[in-house]
Order: structure tokens, then C-alpha cells, then sequence
């Protein structure tokens, strides 16, 4: 049976991830509720507005349950804003974030929209290591630290410094950039793996 | 490294997709908004139903303000500029702002051209009451539509009018053979393979949202319902009695559109809404101005 993605659906380019979840031959869940998030096997959490969903989160009673799912084990992938959502420090009260990989990170990094941009990716670790994909970055976060279990996967060079770009800790992966919108396949497959691990645990 | 690429300025639309827009005319109103769940403010000195009451040619906000609502939020901000003038765009390119939108809200500044966006690395959204007229702004390198509705009436009629226009116009022109296509092409003034591709997508190549007289929950998740992607609440939220539980409500209602029983529970004690107005009593139709 083919693993059960859920794609948090509260705000965001939540419609963009189906279509790479669809590609991949997973069943894509969109989720707005707690019911529809008990069933899942993974979860993505879209690139939108930080602060929005994180109200919308609490809102809607996904929070604490996220927060005890992703604790236990479940595979939860975030792009941009779901990357803040999922850092342990974003160093601003408007967001509260799961807290779930040990990395700090700084909202609109790179300051208004104007200086959003697609650039060189490097991927660092796994199968993929040596390739070179293309992230588009849109008012990105940067992560400005990642904790001793923290795998960095995947780097950007800029001005002479070398910093992350994608991370994953255990079951939980993120990246400041958007693949859905380049049509990248690479963390999606990634998140698929572990949720089929997962599916099968769980059987 | 490439800034400003129509891939990223389209992306940062697809970004506020299921979100609410909101109008601002302070600091103290922009955190409002931010803290309710806006995905973004548009930056104003005067929200549209004072447009229309003070009269005379409404113009680009004062710098001033926009700088002041810039640094109240973390969350993108947009301002307008009159129809076809792209300096205001330059100024407010040059001032960070992260969207602008060309609004026939302001008054038209040039009779012939609207801007050429494509020359900006800020994204615009422009309001279009048709499919013709969206399809030209995208031609000019809109990176997303909303409809014009009939803005500062607190009515939604013109939004849906609109909405439907659009949905009729490329559903009709679905099946329709290459030579039909290319004539009214012709007749949109807009480019054959934009056309083609609408109607082989069966909606706008970019994101749309609901514009022009939103101002309840269940307005908002009417304009979901028929297929917007998110809206735009201008006056609906600062005119009414309680601007940070109606908001927040607005912001709920965008989310779960399609939940009667959230519509329900979050549609009660907001207080008075905006006072609306009959789209047939108006001495100026903002949505005519603009082809």
C-alpha cells in the first residue's frame, strides 16, 4: 500500500506539495484537523507565512498533537516556513515552533522580497552527495545553527562562507528553499523512505 | 545567483495562497493584523471606503508610512500605485516593499499603458474584472490577479461577478480549435500560448485571490468556495466594531471554507460589520477604471 503523506493545508503552497507527492506514487492527505492528522504516516509542512500557521496550528488543536507525533517518531518534512516551524529557536515570539530539530534560525534572512532568489544548492551527504540542484528562495530563513545530531545535507557558498540550507535529525528534514516549486524530488523521496519504514513498523 | 526571476516573484504569491490580505493605515494596525494571521498588510494612507468618501486623486502612500508599517511586522508588505505609474513603483521597489499592487483604487495615472512589470524585480498583483484584462497584466509580468470587486463598499457582489466572469470565459473556451483560440487571442491582445495554456489549465497561470468589498467570514469563504486562492480584506476589517476578533475570524474562515460548523462558531459576535453600499448608488466605479 502506498504510504499515506499528509500535507498540512492551514496556509501556504500546501497544493504545490501534492503534485511532488502524487509524482512520487504516495497518497497524498490534506490535513486541516486533528482527526486527519492521526492517520498519516508522514507530514509535510508547506512554505507560507511562519507566523500564520503557527496561529492556525494552535487554532485548529494540531499543535500539541504534532508536537507528541513527531516525538514518537513520525516523519515530518518542512520547506521555509516549515522549517522555522519545526526549529527548536527562531528567536522571535510570534512564532512558536515545534521544537523538534535542534537547529536556530533566523526569519527573512535575507531581507524583503527583492533580494529573494534562485541559486546553486550543494548537496553534502546520503546517495546524492556531489550533485548540484537549484533552490529558489523566497524571503528563506537561514539557519544560523544546527546541534550535534543535526546531519547537514545540503550547503549554499556565499561571499567566501558556507552555510546550510537542508538538515534532517532522525526523522525530521528541512530546507530554507522551495523543491516543490523546481519540481525536486530529492527530500520528498527521502520523507517517502522513512514513512514507508514507518507503514511497515507499524503493520 | 538570480534575483527577481518571475519564478520567485510568482513563488512568493504562491506563498500567501490560503491567506488573508489585509489593509492598514498604522503600525498599531499592521501588528493587529499579524497577530490575527494576516499573511501580509497592504500598506495605505487611507483604507478604500475613505478613498471614496474624502474624493479628489488618490495617490501613493507617503514613504513615511510605509517605512513606519515595514518595521511594525515581520510578515510581507504590499503598497499600491496608481495605474501605469511606474515611478511610484520605483519608489516603493526602492523601499523594500515586497509586493505592489497597481490599483485602480488609486486614481489612473496614465490613460493608455498600465506598467511594464517584467522590468521590476518586486512582484506585482494588478485587479482584473475579466479574462482579457488578466491575461494582459500577466503579459505585462503580473506575478499574480486578484479580482477588482468594487472596493470600500463592504459588498461582495462585484468579487463574485468577477470570479465568475473569469471561471465562465476559460470553462466556454474549453475544446475550442487552435484557429478560434488564436482569433480571440488576437482580440484579448494577448499572446496565443498564454491563452492556450489557461484554458489547458482550466484556471490563471497564477494565483488569484478575491479583492473589492470582502468583509465578513462567510464573504471570505464564499470567495474560496469559488475557487480564489486567498483574499484581500480592505476596508472590511478597520471600519468594523471589532477589528482584532474579525479578523481573526476572517483568517479562520479562509482556512476551513469549506467547515459550516467553524463558519458557524467563528461568524458569531463580531459586532457590527462595515456599513455597506448599493453598487448602483456609487458616483465612481473604481472596477471600470483600468482596461
Amino acid at each position: 500500500m502506498h504510504p499515506k503523506i499528509g500535507i498540512l493545508a492551514l496556509q501556504g503552497d500546501f497544493a504545490e506539495h501534492v503534485q511532488v507527492v502524487k509524482r512520487l506514487k504516495a497518497e497524498p492527505v490534506l490535513v486541516k484537523t486533528p482527526d486527519s492528522l492521526a492517520s498519516v504516516d508522514a507530514l509535510i509542512i508547506p512554505g507560507g507565512e511562519s507566523t500564520t500557521i503557527s496561529r492556525l496550528m494552535k487554532k485548529s488543536g494540531i499543535f500539541p498533537l504534532l508536537k507528541r507525533l513527531v516525538g514518537e517518531g513520525l516523519p515530518v518534512y518542512g520547506t521555509c516556513a516549515g522549517a522555522v516551524l519545526l526549529a527548536k529557536n527562531t528567536g522571535d515570539a510570534r512564532v512558536r515552533p515545534l521544537g523538534a530539530l535542534d537547529i536556530s534560525v533566523k526569519r527573512n534572512a535575507y531581507g524583503p522580497q527583492k533580494e529573494s532568489f534562485e541559486g546553486a544548492v550543494a548537496i553534502v551527504h546520503g546517495k546524492a552527495r556531489g550533485r548540484v540542484i537549484k533552490g529558489v528562495f523566497i524571503r528563506a530563513p537561514l539557519i544560523t545553527r544546527t546541534g550535534r545530531k543535526v546531519a547537514i545535507l545540503a550547503v549554499r557558498k556565499e561571499n567566501g562562507s558556507i552555510h546550510p540550507v537542508a538538515v534532517r535529525q532522525g526523522n525530521v528534514i528541512a530546507t530554507t528553499f522551495h523543491p516543490e516549486l523546481t519540481g525536486e524530488t530529492l527530500f520528498h523521496s527521502m520523507l517517502k523512505e522513512l514513512a514507508e519504514r514507518r507503514q511497515n513498523e507499524q503493520a | 545567483m538570480i534575483k527577481g526571476t518571475f519564478r520567485v516573484k510568482s513563488g512568493l504569491a504562491q506563498m500567501l495562497k490560503g491567506g488573508v490580505i489585509m489593509d492598514v493605515t498604522t503600525p498599531e494596525q499592521a501588528k493587529i493584523a499579524e497577530k490575527a494571521g494576516a499573511v501580509a498588510v497592504m500598506a495605505l494612507e487611507r483604507v478604500p471606503a475613505d478613498i471614496r468618501a474624502a474624493g479628489g486623486v488618490a495617490r501613493m502612500a507617503d514613504p513615511e508610512v510605509i517605512k513606519k508599517i515595514m518595521k511594525a511586522v515581520s510578515i510581507p508588505v504590499m503598497a499600491k500605485v496608481r495605474i501605469g505609474h511606474f515611478v511610484e513603483a520605483q519608489i516603493l521597489e526602492e523601499l523594500g516593499v515586497d509586493f505592489i499592487d497597481e490599483s485602480e483604487v488609486l486614481t489612473p495615472a496614465d490613460p493608455f499603458r498600465h506598467i511594464n512589470k517584467r522590468a521590476f524585480k518586486v512582484p506585482f498583483v494588478c485587479g482584473a474584472l475579466d479574462l482579457g484584462q488578466a491575461l494582459r497584466r500577466i503579459n505585462e509580468g503580473a506575478a499574480m490577479i486578484r479580482t477588482k470587486g468594487e472596493a470600500g463598499t463592504g459588498n461582495v457582489i462585484e468579487a463574485v461577478r468577477h470570479v465568475r466572469t473569469i471561471a465562465g470565459q476559460i470553462k466556454a473556451l474549453k475544446g475550442a480549435s487552435r484557429t478560434e483560440l488564436k482569433q480571440i487571442a488576437r482580440k484579448m491582445k494577448v499572446p496565443y500560448e498564454l491563452l492556450r495554456k489557461t484554458v489547458q489549465l482550466g484556471r490563471l497561470p497564477v494565483v488569484n485571490f478575491a479583492a473589492g468589498g470582502i468583509a465578513t467570514p462567510a464573504d471570505a469563504a464564499l470567495m474560496m468556495q469559488l475557487g480564489c486562492d486567498g483574499v484581500f480584506v480592505g476596508s472590511g476589517i478597520f471600519k468594523s466594531e471589532n477589528p482584532l476578533k474579525r479578523a481573526k475570524a476572517i483568517v479562520m474562515a479562509t482556512t476551513h471554507y469549506n467547515d459550516a460548523g467553524i463558519l458557524a462558531q467563528v461568524s458569531r459576535g463580531l459586532g457590527e460589520a462595515m456599513p455597506g453600499l448599493e453598487i448602483d448608488a456609487l458616483e465612481i466605479k473604481m472596477s471600470k477604471r483600468g482596461l
